[in-house]
């Protein structure tokens, strides 16, 4: 019997073209969301309405990721940005080597902020790099008020969290507070908006913020008036 | 299911790093999987004796030492093995905590029947 020592990542070689990826978009000025949630939080909804308030603003690229057809991608286009869809055909998450090639297909030079929309799902995504700069979560009050006790490792692993629907709080079991208190215990870094895609609500608060990030490395922003 | 990404890329691992006459040799794979790794160990197997079916590992087994999410405070000093995730200090409240372990998704050792 003999033992070969390996000690490796099992994940070693996606995160290895997730620092490509990082490398290549950091060098083109490009600030990359992942941003992940459970599928029907609302993700895209939240790309539809922050592309039509600051679209004209921030120059806006989206990589769409579904496990079937291109309608996410066909929503967002809709509003003039360029899109690139991935269909992984059954996948469960994107990978790095899929962002890279969607990102080969994209003007970084016309890009500074890419959203890359990943599969609605809060388990398998958390766990792979695709070389952004954070990830940010959806999570909606229709789901409850324990999803980030469910899914701790999707919640540690993102920088925002941003609470959608919250104009359905009177009719639906989930208190608000609890919800962040439960996040706050699995990453108490956390970042949190509370939007609502429907009414509006928070939308121009969350916006301000992505475009302080977008634009801080260059010029200092006082709160944008729209 | 993701699982079935992991195996592919364990699979990956040990063909890189067992010489090819030697990979129906290999007797088992040790495997360090977090609590906090986001990986279920019976689905990863599934997956693994899938992949591997008619081909030179097909008898390979398999091993997973799980490893424990610990937190260690920096207030109190103290280390305690948390529910998966929660990072505040179970002992005095802290949120200032470091995560000593859980995340681990490793390729440990790999065994040769010689």
């Amino acid at each position: 019997m003999s033992v070969i020592t390996v000690e490796r990542k099992i994940l070693a070689k996606n995160d290895e073209i997730a620092e490509q990826n990082r490398e290549l978009l950091k060098q083109n000025d490009v600030f990359t969301i992942n941003l992940v949630s459970s599928p029907g939080s609302g993700k895209t909804s939240l790309l539809e309405k922050t592309i039509s308030l600051i679209g004209s603003k921030v120059n806006i690229s989206v990589i769409e990721g579904d496990v079937q057809t291109s309608l996410d991608a066909e929503r967002v286009a809709n509003y003039n940005v360029p899109v690139v869809s991935i269909v992984t055909n059954g996948a469960c998450h994107l990978e790095a080597k899929l962002v890279q090639d969607a990102i080969n297909n994209l003007d970084l030079a016309k890009t500074e902020l890419l959203f890359i929309e990943n599969v609605g799902n809060l388990v398998c995504p958390a766990g792979f790099d695709l070389g952004e700069e954070m990830k940010i979560v959806v999570v909606s009050t229709t789901e409850g008020d324990d999803k980030p006790l469910k899914y701790p490792k999707m919640f540690r692993n993102s920088d925002v969290m941003i609470i959608n629907k919250i104009d359905l709080i009177p009719y639906v079991n989930c208190d608000i507070s609890k919800l962040k208190d439960n996040a706050l215990l699995i990453n108490p870094g956390l970042k949190i908006f509370e939007v609502s895609c429907t009414s509006g609500e928070g939308i121009k608060e969350w916006c301000n913020w992505l475009i302080e990030n977008v634009k801080g490395k260059y010029i200092h922003q006082t709160q944008l008036v729209y | 299911m993701h699982e079935l990404s992991i195996a592919k890329n364990i699979i990956e691992i040990v063909k890189e790093s067992v010489e090819e006459k030697d990979l129906s040799e290999v007797d088992k794979v040790v495997l360090k999987i977090g609590d906090l790794s986001g990986v279920v160990p019976a689905s990863l197997l599934f997956s693994l004796e899938a992949i591997t079916n008619n081909t030179e590992l097909e008898n390979a087994g398999y091993e997973v030492i799980n490893v424990p999410f610990i937190v260690k405070c920096n207030t109190c000093g103290k280390e305690s093995n948390n529910e998966a995730g929660i990072v505040r200090c179970t002992l005095c409240g802290s949120n200032d905590t470091g995560i000593i372990s859980g995340n681990e998704l490793l390729v440990s050792e790999i065994i040769l029947k010689n």
